[in-house]
């Protein structure tokens, strides 16, 4: 890249964000002024209390949303695949898992890949247990589950739910490593071997491409969730204003033990993306329900599913599957039932 | 020169095949283009989807998708 294009990529870089910026702020005073002063509504009624949530939170969390996944994009871009095996190629368990889980978080992964990513991990030698690590940290660990959390209910719940999601796929992949399941990997995954030949990497990147990139996921990512985050926000403005507060406490408070577990199991045959999910997340939330069992039960659903274990069925036998979903299981109710007693 | 998209049918194994078949075109190469999904194939050659394969080596795999200009370097690059 020329140093005249370098220079008006960083001014042109420079001036999106202060007008990101400028426009983020002024969103709280135009949802007041929108509801309050353009529609005349009464304040403090519940139509006004929906409509000024819906206003202020919907380009919120749009906005987060396109920065965070082109920011991503271009993070991503700088870890291929091949460079992640090598990262992981050799390493002992425990730092191999903690690793893999982290590498989850930033390669490129779409769960069409799950399968070929597999077989070229444990054929070059990446220990079955540090392979799954990765392979529960990517799709559980990803921006727009954090983006939608941090908007919605502030950094603190958007840390929790990575830290936790990042314990939970350290811990699981561990204890599948210790248990020492490989006799339950079909077969044919060690035969093939053929994963094992290092392809060539792919050619370097510009930065022009790495743009692009982010640009791309902007649009396949929040092209796809948009519907579903303002479906949500508009169910959660909805609940903001007239559901009665506590409504969820005796269900899904604190005090009801059975809820993790319950949650945990409704959450494995459904599935769907983060955004999907977040709805019912904030409506159950907002009306009292406990934080832990809350996110216990969309750590399951996007962790946990069942066409992800059909496409794992290639390679994994039903046992290895079975063990496989009860440990992270189990790992997402210790979770829930701890954050429930700590906060 | 034989040219393999490797994927499972998923939205940018498309995407690459759209690019590579007109990438193929506008070089006006002698080319046979073959998608293949079937995932012990596809194993045989990348860890992620989608894949190019030419000549039986593997000149790009994952995400990010390479644009057009780039499948005609990689092609020529052969």
């Amino acid at each position: 890249m020329s140093n005249a294009k370098k220079l008006s990529l960083i001014i042109l870089a420079f001036l999106g964000a202060s007008v990101w910026w400028l426009v983020y702020r002024s969103l709280d005073p135009f949802a007041n002024w929108f509801t309050y002063d353009l529609l005349k509504m009464v304040t403090g009624s519940r139509l006004a209390l929906a409509v000024e949530f819906f206003i202020f939170e919907a380009p919120k969390v749009l906005m987060l949303l396109v920065v965070v996944v082109f920011g991503v994009g271009i993070v991503r871009s700088f870890f291929t695949p091949e460079r992640t095996r090598r990262i992981l190629t050799g390493k002992f368990e425990a730092i191999g898992n903690v690793l893999a889980a982290l590498l989850g978080v930033v390669t490129p992964f779409c769960s069409c890949s799950a399968v070929p990513l597999f077989i070229g991990f444990v054929t070059t030698g990446i220990p079955l247990g540090v392979t799954l690590s990765f392979l529960i940290s990517a799709p559980m660990v990803n921006e727009v589950a954090l983006v939608l959390l941090f908007g919605l209910f502030g950094w603190k719940v958007a840390a929790l739910y990575m830290g936790a999601g990042l314990i939970i796929a350290i811990a699981s992949g561990w204890v599948i490593g210790k248990l020492h399941l490989e006799r339950w990997v079909e077969s044919w995954v060690y035969e093939t071997g053929t994963g094992a030949k290092p392809a060539n990497d792919n050619m370097p990147l510009t930065w022009d491409e790495r743009v692009r990139f982010g640009r791309d996921s902007v649009n396949e990512i929040v092209g796809k969730v948009w519907p579903y985050v303002l479906a949500g926000i508009a169910v959660g403005a909805g609940i903001h204003g007239y559901v009665p507060q506590d409504f969820m406490a005796s269900i899904m408070g604190k005090n009801a033990w059975w809820a993790v577990p319950i949650a945990v199991l409704i959450g494995i045959p459904m599935y769907s993306n983060a955004a999907g999910i977040i709805p019912i997340v904030q409506a159950l939330l907002e009306k009292g329900a406990a934080l832990g069992t809350v996110l216990a039960f969309m750590m399951s659903v996007i962790a946990l599913s069942l066409p992800e274990f059909i496409i794992l069925r290639k390679v994994l036998r039903p046992q290895l599957i079975t063990t496989f979903a009860a440990v992270v299981g189990i790992g997402i109710m210790v979770i829930g039932y701890l954050f429930n007693f700590l906060i | 020169m034989k040219i393999k998209i490797l994927g499972p049918g998923c939205m940018n194994c498309e995407k690459l095949y759209e690019t590579t078949k007109s990438a193929v075109a506008e070089l006006k190469l002698d080319a046979e283009l073959e998608k293949v999904s079937d995932l012990r194939e596809i194993q045989k050659y990348i860890m992620m989807t989608p894949g190019l394969v030419v000549d039986e080596k593997v000149v790009h795999q994952g995400k990010p998708l390479p644009d057009k200009e780039k499948v005609k370097k990689l092609l020529q690059s052969k």
